[in-house]
């Protein structure tokens, strides 16, 4: 009988999956052949999606940018054989995009199927859960503590820290909240995790939900992300179902449940103390640091907030240890990190890696350099808030340090390529524009400061002569300023990196090339 | 409201009332429900969940998801965010306006389909991006969006 994978990743049925597996069962059905259809996640090697595999005595045969019209010669295909075919690219695992990553998290990403507990069981699922049961509290938290994991959020705060701040706090209640709100354009790795390995995510939160003694958890969820909501709903219930949720999670009497929410269309509410009003019910304002969370957070409790990435992380530095984490990394930016390639790039998708790469690596030996084929202009690293990056920076490793000594960020590894059609000016504006859309509005700076921002930019990008460019550009500089020092949160604090960083390496977008040139 | 909206209205309340924090997911489901948040189901939310009307009413117009007005049958949501943007959803955008005379916000004259910009749906290595009544299209081209409208206005139904 032949064995075909197809992904039921939303971005890969977006292309036409859905529609290619019904194709598959309807000709088969009409051929009266014997096939069986396995929907797996997705690889995350986007510009294949959707991406055809079939079991061969090799391993599984790839077929690329598979259409439904296109069916029936690859059934006419000897298939099972590994025949000839337009689409062919051979053996999946083979593939120079996939063999030369490091997948720890993503490991079943496009081999498992995402809801099946025994296929997660089978590739290793609950290892971690089962060795942390073993273990004391602090036991646990010293493993995390050791294995040197930052946060994948943004921030790359040390989370072993976090962790034993709530451990040690004194509470009835306390609460592990996972913040999936992934709001960063040029991301997509969290919707990746939980559509595709959503048990991978309640280990995690159970882990961590035993190691600081919280009994309740809450995965946040923005609303664009519906499938993946879907998908979490019933992961959960059937890990519920089978005992790895609910009263007694790890055999010591310890209760553990997690709940869904979804958000409502807010980036602000990526930010750990927004959400935290969000999931109370309320207007998704800042909070103000300290209290932190970690000691005074949801509904008042301990609370211990993490991206999907860094929870998704723990089962694997429980099961295979901290030392073994650690040898995957540089300084002190540990483990591996899940960029993702976007925008226009050739090919786009995500790549799991240690860090250290360099940008250059990322962008041309895996990206291809861009879908157009014209040259690369800049790189816009880690979202909205990140910088834009020009090619003469691209050899700078992908580790937190060495980026914040150019003036950028990580952030959550987003990578948005653009080709030399994009006019950096209209990007600029445009992030003054999105800081002024999604502001909380609770302080000054980033409330007014960014709705100025775009009136300056505007009057800078229209200005009749250098003279005026000029005034506007201290003008702008001015405000950056204001923003990045005055702002309560990154959002109005960050929003001049993009600005800012345009300005200085595409002069010429702005008309000031010759001011540039003469400082 | 009618009455079968009430009705709608009082199931959810009382299925809500006890849970924490459930101003946001009952939101939600009046929404899903209904279509829209109606003003006149403010009351009773607040009513219900111990808050103030004003509280209630400031949470719903923080929120860029929850709507007090009935919806135009169709939504298209175009990503507009960096990603979109360097492959060419402006270009989209100016199509639906020439196509469609309907710009961010705005809903066609025969009030069938609205559009809202959306900033990242996920799907950022196939650029561009939307989302058609929910339904999510990556790799859109000029051609494709054209196509998607079409069906739209055919079958009403997208
Ligand atoms: C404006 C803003 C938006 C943010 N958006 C997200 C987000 O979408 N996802 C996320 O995990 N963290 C986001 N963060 C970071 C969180 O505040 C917080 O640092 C993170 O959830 C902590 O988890 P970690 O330690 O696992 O990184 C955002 C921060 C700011 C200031
Ligand atoms: S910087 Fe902006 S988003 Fe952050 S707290 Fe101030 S107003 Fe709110
Ligand atoms: S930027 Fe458009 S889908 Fe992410």
């Amino acid at each position: 009988m032949l064995t075909l994978y197809i992904p039921m990743d939303s971005v890969a049925c977006a292309v036409g999956a859905d529609a290619v597996a019904a194709e598959f069962a309807a000709e088969a059905a009409r051929r009266k052949l014997d096939i069986n259809i396995i929907r797996t996640s997705s690889r995350g090697l986007f510009w294949l999606e959707p991406l055809l595999e079939v079991d061969t005595p090799q391993g599984r045969a790839g077929y690329r940018e598979v259409s439904p019209e296109q069916v029936a010669s690859l059934l006419d295909a000897d298939l099972a054989a590994n025949g000839e075919h337009l689409l062919s690219v051979g053996l999946v695992e083979e593939l120079p995009y996939l063999k030369s990553q490091q997948r720890l998290l993503f490991a079943r990403a496009g081999i498992t199927s995402p809801l099946s507990l025994e296929h997660y069981l089978a590739h290793g699922g609950y290892q971690g859960l089962q060795h942390a049961a073993r273990l004391s509290h602090d036991e646990i938290v010293a493993e995390v503590l050791e294995s040197g994991l930052r946060g994948r959020g943004g921030a790359a705060f040390p989370a072993g820290i976090k962790w034993r701040t709530v451990r040690q706090a004194q509470a009835e209640q306390k609460y592990v909240v996972c913040n999936a709100d992934e709001g960063d354009s040029g991301s997509f790795a969290d919707r990746m995790l939980m559509e595709g390995d959503p048990f991978l995510l309640i280990e995690g939160m159970t882990i961590a939900g035993l190691a600081v003694g919280a009994s309740r958890g809450y995965i946040y969820v923005r609303s664009e992300y519906a499938p993946a909501i879907a998908v979490l709903r019933q992961a959960i219930d059937i890990a519920r179902a089978h005992g790895y949720l609910g009263e007694d999670v790890a055999h010591g009497g310890h209760e553990f449940d997690i709940e869904v929410r979804e958000g409502a269309g807010a980036y602000i509410c990526g930010e750990e103390t927004s959400l935290l009003e969000s999931v109370e019910g309320c207007r998704g304002t800042v909070r103000a640091k300290p209290p932190l969370p970690a000691l005074h957070g949801l509904f008042g409790q301990p609370t211990l907030v993490h991206n999907v990435l860094s929870l998704a992380s723990v089962p694997l530095i429980l099961s295979r240890g901290a030392a073994w984490y650690r040898n995957f990394g540089m300084g002190r930016s540990l483990g591996t990190m899940a960029f993702q390639l976007a925008g226009n790039v050739r090919r786009g998708g995500l790549v799991e890696r240690a860090f250290g790469l360099t940008l250059r690596e990322l962008v041309f030996d895996y990206g291809g350099g861009t879908a157009s084929g014209k040259p690369v202009k800049a790189v816009q690293l880690g979202g909205p808030l990140g910088a834009w990056i020009p090619p003469s920076q691209f050899d700078t490793p992908l580790d937190y340090e060495a980026l914040a000594a150019i003036g950028a960020m990580l952030g959550h590894g987003g990578a948005v390529l653009c080709d030399d059609s994009l006019h950096l000016g209209q990007m600029a504006r445009f992030a003054m524009q999105f800081c002024a859309e999604e502001s909380c509005g609770k302080c000054t700076p980033c409330r007014i400061g960014s709705t100025r921002g775009v009136e300056v930019i505007e009057r800078l990008l229209a200005a009749p002569d250098a003279a005026e460019r000029q005034r506007q550009r201290a003008l702008l500089d001015d405000l950056c300023d204001t923003m990045q020092y005055g702002s309560l949160c990154a959002l109005g604090g960050m929003t001049p990196f993009p600005v800012q960083s345009a300005m200085r390496h595409f002069p010429a977008d702005f008309g000031l090339e010759s001011q540039e040139k003469a400082r | 409201m009618t009455t079968q909206e009430q009705e709608i209205l009082s199931q959810l309340l009382q299925q809500y009332r006890d849970l924490p924090g459930a101003l946001l997911p009952l939101l939600h489901a009046i929404q899903d429900a209904i279509g829209h948040v109606p003003d006149d189901a403010v009351p009773a939310i607040a009513r219900t969940l111990n808050q103030s009307q004003a509280e209630v009413r400031g949470v719903i117009s923080f929120y860029h998801d929850f709507r007090t007005t009935p919806p135009a049958a169709h939504s298209l949501r175009l990503c507009r965010a960096e990603a979109c943007q360097s492959m060419g959803s402006e270009a989209l955008a100016a199509q639906l306006r020439a196509q469609l005379g309907v710009d961010d916000h705005g809903h066609t004259a025969d009030g069938q389909l609205e559009l809202r910009p959306v900033y990242c749906l996920g799907a950022c290595a196939c650029a561009p991006a939307l989302q058609l009544d929910g339904q999510l299209h990556a790799r859109v081209t000029p051609e494709k969006l054209s196509a998607l409208l079409a069906s739209c206005s055919k079958e009403g139904q997208c």
